[in-house]
């Protein structure tokens, strides 16, 4: 017997007003920004080759760092700050490096190879903890920040530097005056721009000069590929497999604790990466903030950048960079202009750093909402 | 296909002296039974006579562990296992297709299938990192998935979306990714045709023969009597945790195995007709369109009374679920509907829900019950939120009281008309079997009274005995309340029985709306449209008489 079963295609398609609505209302928070840029670019008055060299210039600093925060999106982790922890392991195999006076590239080899196994063990950490806090990831590596933060300055504060005893750091120029204790600020002259300047790049168009740092784009490019090439892995699978669900995947045998895990320290270690590079770029490092704000900006900009909790791709990232930056270099200067007051711009940077992971959230709390809320009307109906 | 003559085979699976006890209350009692290579077994019995259990028991799932383990043996050809999971199960040859799916929305058909037995390719990385970084072979896994897929017969899209898929894709693909496991030698279906269509249900039947004489041996559970009588070996009838009867489907007939299931003689439907009033029009409907995947309606127009029961049938994917959904605002639709003589906003779910209407949709696992609350809360919860039914109101409203007492006499209630199976009605929706689950889920609808029900599917999953109390059910409260009721089901018997009016849907349209009183072949001849071709044998059409 022929099956009786057909199965045509809808005949009717979405018309092209309900597309444009859809992709407004799912692109909503980077609309928002381009509109903000769009007022706040005129107002402040800086010339475009100045606005697109700033944007090059951050766009390499920052990228890697947001690009760690992808992995552990995909395997339904959310937007974790496990990657302060990375942070701080790449300042620890920085001021190794600064004290050893090892320079340019080979110093950046090796900074990324003292800070990857302590990233590892701080990842291996933090995805033990967070396997304990499941559903509430984000607030849960917030705290674990502090936390390990606060470790990270006893060390880097009491233990590093006292001859004999502790971890040997003997450059006068690390050492605080007392005799241990790492100062506030490090000049990173030894690996200043090294991988920026690698490939050295500028060209000149007429009335404004823009030099690219070709090899920090080259990085950046290759992570993104590894990230290309990583979700068509057997374990990049299973960690989308688990960020759908997790009951669904363990019963299918996929390791999931142990997966999450793994997620969290290939964030790590790569954070620690994205913030060797960062601090390369800045030249100086602040021991003991530099790695603070680095969660926040990076979530900050991937939220910008139209990622949700549970979904984020590559070209959020770069979207999301350019943006957030954008009104980082613009709105002070737009605020002194307007209302004639430095100070108000400076506001509305921190502002917006904060203020937007807030409205992000909310936005993705309503998206969810709307989803459950669904789900609810075949149960309300019943 | 069965070893059974062959004395000296030793049996693939024994099940010897089971038992289990959830906090006191026994559910299984001394099961016994074998099962041979390529036989398949019919498991029957009413909805919580404890076949999901045993199954459970048998694949090792964490659920017996926790509360407290099972009495007796299980033997695996011959040697006694105890499985604490569910992989030791796999590992033993036992694959299971749940009573629940379990695909994740974002996986196609393929990546389902396969899901953690993906096909993968050797890079060098792996020498350094391990296995887990082989890279995928999309194209293997593609070609594995459609070799599952044929051997079923069945046409699902491999590119498909999990959550995009019918109901009946969904089963399917379940079933497909037990058939890619080549180690499977022992299959457990849950009532696998439960979500399926008849014609549907008769391909994955012919398809599940096909893997018994590859050898695969089966358990099959089902409330459609005919098919397990039609595929089964051996029929083992459970009523209230015992085996009351293992017989052949030769030796048997619906009727004997019926009446063993609920223990006293089940008798067929007289479908008694009753002389429907012209009165006005409740609900009309002009050129409605519904864009459900696998269901779409295209160009439906139709009228209910006020106060019909307005049956809706029709083969599978021909569009008929899509009209309530679509009148529902559940997916995108056009078109006019007029409610009571005011047009209706369609695509805005809250609207809908407001003109007092109410929805029982097709697909009423894992949404349909807040699992974890007691059977009571399920059964006010809706009508709570909607309409401020039990709500005691203190201060002129200031306060709100839930009424407990309400609450409790109104499950009582629907526990008794249903025969919902349960310790009492504070027991938790989790802890009750699908059958029942069911029927909590229908009794919230009624509770709510709307003015307009919509129900799809109403007996899926409900066995024989209990079918006509749903369908009893549905007609008291259409004649206490005066609800105009729109039943939607693939089981043309039940709508006859039940409905004062019937349409019938093909390739998206209305083919035809007749009383329900015409003979059967009537509506046959509707359910195939243009296309005499499809016919299929008379029998199908009908269905189980009960
Ligand atoms: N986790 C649990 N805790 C307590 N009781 C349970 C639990 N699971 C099942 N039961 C009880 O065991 C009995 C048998 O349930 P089971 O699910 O095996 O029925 P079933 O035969 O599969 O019925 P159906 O046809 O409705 O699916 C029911 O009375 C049910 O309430
Ligand atoms: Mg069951």
């Amino acid at each position: 017997m022929t099956p009786p079963v057909k199965n045509d295609s809808a005949v009717h398609k979405f018309t092209g007003t309900e597309n444009v609505k859809h992709f407004l209302i799912s692109n909503s928070v980077p609309i928002i920004f381009i509109a903000l840029s769009a007022i706040a670019i005129p107002i402040s008055g800086f010339s475009a080759g100045y606005l697109i060299q700033e944007m090059l210039t951050r766009l390499a600093r920052n990228s890697f760092l947001v690009l760690s925060l992808l992995i552990p999106i995909m395997a339904g982790m959310g937007l974790n700050f496990g990657m302060v922890l990375g942070a701080m392991a790449g300042q620890i195999g920085l001021i190794f490096v600064t004290d050893w006076a090892v320079v340019g590239i080979p110093g950046m080899v090796l900074a990324a190879l003292i800070s990857m196994p302590i990233a590892a063990f701080l990842g291996f950490i933090c995805g033990s903890v967070l396997n304990k806090a499941k559903g509430r990831e984000m607030v849960t590596s917030y705290i674990l920040g502090f936390f390990i933060n606060g470790i990270y300055q006893f060390v880097v504060l009491y233990t590093m530097g006292i001859r004999g005893l502790h971890i040997p750091i003997t450059n006068p120029q690390l050492v605080l005056s007392r005799g241990f204790g790492i100062r506030n600020a490090i000049n990173l002259t030894g690996i200043r721009r090294a991988l920026d300047n690698a490939l050295p790049l500028t060209h000149n168009f007429g009335h404004f000069t823009i030099s690219i740092p070709l090899g920090t784009y080259v990085t950046i490019a290759a992570f993104c590929f590894f990230i290309v090439w990583f979700r068509r892995t057997k374990l990049g699978q299973d960690m989308r497999a688990i960020g759908q669900d997790m009951a669904v995947a363990g019963s299918a045998g996929i390791a999931v604790e142990r997966t999450r895990v793994i997620a969290i320290v290939i964030s790590t270690v790569l954070a620690a990466f994205g913030q060797i590079i960062f601090l390369q770029n800045i030249g100086t490092m602040n021991t003991y903030n530099s790695h603070e704000q680095t969660g926040m900006f990076s979530i900050a900009a991937l939220l910008i950048g139209g990622a949700t909790v549970s979904r984020a791709s590559i070209t959020n990232v770069f979207v999301g960079v350019t943006l957030f930056h954008m009104m980082f270099v613009v709105s002070p200067t737009a605020g002194k202009e307007l209302i004639g007051q430095a100070q108000l711009g400076e506001y509305f940077r921190v502002f917006v750093s904060y203020g937007i992971i807030a409205v992000a959230l909310v936005l993705h709390a309503w998206k969810r909402l709307q989803e459950r809320e669904r789900a609810r009307r075949g149960l309300r109906g019943e | 296909m069965s070893n059974r003559l062959d004395s000296a085979a030793t049996p693939l699976l024994t099940v010897d002296a089971v038992g289990k006890e959830f906090f006191g209350n026994r559910v299984l009692e001394e099961v016994n039974f074998s099962l041979y290579a390529g036989e398949i077994l019919g498991l029957v019995g009413e909805n919580g006579a404890g076949k999901s259990t045993l199954m459970n028991i048998l694949f090792g799932m964490p659920v017996i562990s926790q509360t407290g383990g099972y009495d007796g043996r299980i033997l695996i050809e011959g040697e006694e296992v105890r499985f604490s999971s569910p992989f030791d199960a796999i590992d033993a040859g036992i694959g299971m297709v749940h009573q629940e799916f379990s695909l994740l929305p974002g996986f196609t058909a393929t990546e389902n299938i396969l899901l953690n037995r993906e096909s993968t390719k050797y890079n060098p990385l792996v020498e350094v990192f391990g296995d887990r970084i082989k890279t995928l072979d999309r194209r293997d896994m593609r070609r594995r998935a459609d070799e599952a897929i044929s051997i079923l017969g069945f046409s699902i899209d491999p590119e498909a979306l999990g959550a995009e898929m019918p109901v009946g894709h969904k089963q399917f693909t379940e079933i497909a990714r037990e058939i890619d496991r080549k180690s499977t030698k022992l299959l457990v279906l849950d009532e696998p045709t439960a979500v399926l269509a008849e014609s549907e249900a008769e391909i994955l039947i012919k398809s599940l023969r096909g893997l018994a004489e590859r050898g695969i041996s089966m358990i099959f559970i089902s409330h459609r009597l005919q098919e397990v009588i039609d595929l089964c070996d051996e029929i083992i009838i459970l009523r209230d945790g015992r085996v009351v009867k293992e017989t052949k489907p030769a030796e048997t007939s619906i009727f004997q195995v019926a009446s063993l299931m609920v223990g006293r003689n089940v008798e067929a439907v007289s479908t008694e007709r009753r002389l429907m009033e012209e009165t006005e029009t409740i609900l009309d409907v002009q050129n409605l369109w519904v864009d459900m995947p696998g269901e779409t309606v295209r160009d439906v127009t139709f009228s209910v009374r006020k106060g019909e029961i307005f049956g809706v049938g029709g083969l599978a994917g021909q569009g008929k679920l899509g009209i309530a959904n679509g009148i529902m605002g559940l997916f995108p639709a056009g078109g006019n509907v007029t409610v009571k003589g005011e047009p209706l906003r369609l695509n805005d779910p809250a609207l809908s829900l407001s003109r007092d209407m109410a929805f029982v949709a097709e697909d009423r696992r894992g949404v349909g019950l807040l699992l974890d609350e007691p059977i009571d809360w399920n059964i006010a919860f809706t009508a709570m939120q909607v309409q401020d039914k039990f709500v005691r109101k203190i201060l002129g409203g200031l306060i709100k009281w839930r009424d407990d007492a309400a609450m409790r006499e109104v499950a009582l209630d629907y526990i008794n008309r249903l025969e919902i199976r349960c310790t009492g009605h504070r027991q938790r929706a989790v802890e009750l079997s699908g059958g029942n689950q069911q029927k909590v889920c229908l009794a919230k609808a009624f509770v709510v009274g709307p003015e307009i029900l919509f129900v799809s599917e109403p007996t899926r999953g409900i066995d024989i005995g209990a079918k006509r109390l749903v369908l009893d059910t549905i007609r008291q409260v259409n004649e206490d309340t005066g609800a105009t009721v729109i039943v939607t089901s693939s089981e043309l018997e039940e709508l006859r029985s039940v409905c004062d009016r019937i349409a019938i849907v093909d390739s998206g349209r209305i083919s035809g709306v007749r009383d329900a009183s015409r003979p059967a072949e009537e509506f046959g001849v509707l359910m195939l449209g243009e296309s005499p071709s499809l016919v299929p044998a008379a029998a199908t059409i009908g269905g189980e008489t009960f």
